[in-house]
């Protein structure tokens, strides 16, 4: 799971979660691996990314210093800002470990770099 | 076009996870006919709800040739871990998510995303055969083939980006008629 797919998960479809976002990371397994790079891409995904979630994921993820605390202004012709986001969207992948629903506690295990967001009947 | 490599799944695999057949080729087949209109549009995130193999999401990621966020939800955890190989196989990177249709992804997909797909469980089956998190949740479709389709029409126009597009396989028993006016 890359952060960028971390960034899209709630626990809101737990019965009486109202946002269930974002999801607090205990990751027992990280890999670090490069992904191309392209500008481009990386500034068309920014304006669908949560920042705060982000910045807070990467913190999980005990890598706290590698963003800004706001989006800068003109990110699109910042190549270094998007290389730090794209690192941190893309190239950190958390294999094995637990989202926890912020409201509930409710762990969801990540299982070979796969969030599992199955619920049991009764939780629905 | 180039279909994507799936060497990598072997025959006991296909007990646990639907093998890519007619109705895959056919979306395979829809995907290859659009690419220009699809690569015009430049996507940013495509979405399969029920990837399977991951065969026809990697080869839209593929064929697009630039950098697409593809994420996958499969039911069956055989099915994500596979999607999440073919990927791999491929050179495309392949998100997969394990959960029902698209629990846990809204609303932050809420208006984003620019290629949907869907190759959903269409037989007409009882209705008890529905709601398995096995190889059945790949065909069975319960009343008229109907049960997850209805499911997941409701959710389409929330995903969809506002210039976005969807693809869905569906046979004349879900009175694909009454699908389309839906969506008129």
């Amino acid at each position: 799971m890359k952060l960028l797919t971390h960034n899209m998960l709630t626990s809101n479809i737990i019965k009486g979660v109202s946002k269930g976002f974002p999801l607090k990371i205990v990751a027992s397994k990280v890999e670090e691996k490069e992904v191309d790079f392209v500008p481009e891409f990386t500034a068309r995904m920014i304006p669908k990314i949560d920042w705060p979630a982000l910045r807070q994921a990467a913190a999980d993820l005990g890598k706290p210093d590698n963003l800004p605390e706001n989006v800068v202004e003109k990110y699109e012709e910042n190549e270094e800002f998007l290389k730090k986001t794209h690192h941190v969207l893309m190239e950190l992948e958390v294999l094995e470990g637990e989202l926890i629903c912020p409201e509930t506690g409710r762990k969801f295990p990540v299982s070979n770099g796969i969030p599992n967001m199955l619920l049991r009947e009764d939780e629905v | 076009m180039c279909t994507p490599d799936i060497s990598h799944i072997s025959s006991n695999d296909y007990n646990f996870i639907y093998e890519p057949a007619e109705d895959t080729f056919l979306l395979i087949d829809a995907i290859e006919k659009e690419v220009n209109f699809l690569q015009r549009k430049s996507p940013v995130i495509s979405l399969e709800i029920g990837s399977g193999s991951g065969i026809c999401s990697a080869f839209l990621a593929k064929e697009i040739g630039r950098p697409i966020f593809s994420l996958c939800t499969d039911i069956n955890v055989k099915a994500a871990e596979v999607t999440h190989t073919t990927g791999k196989k491929n050179m495309v990177q392949l998100h997969a998510v394990l959960t029902d249709l698209v629990n846990g992804l809204l609303p932050r997909l809420t208006g984003q995303v620019d290629v949907l797909l869907f190759n959903p469980p269409y037989v007409v089956t009882p209705s008890e055969e529905v709601g398995s998190t096995g190889i059945e949740a790949s065909w069975a479709g319960g009343k008229d083939g109907r049960e997850v389709i209805d499911r997941v029409l409701p959710l389409v126009p929330q995903l969809l980006a506002p210039d976005g597009v969807f693809y869905m396989v569906v046979i004349k028993e879900n009175k694909a008629g009454e699908l389309l006016i839906a969506f008129v």
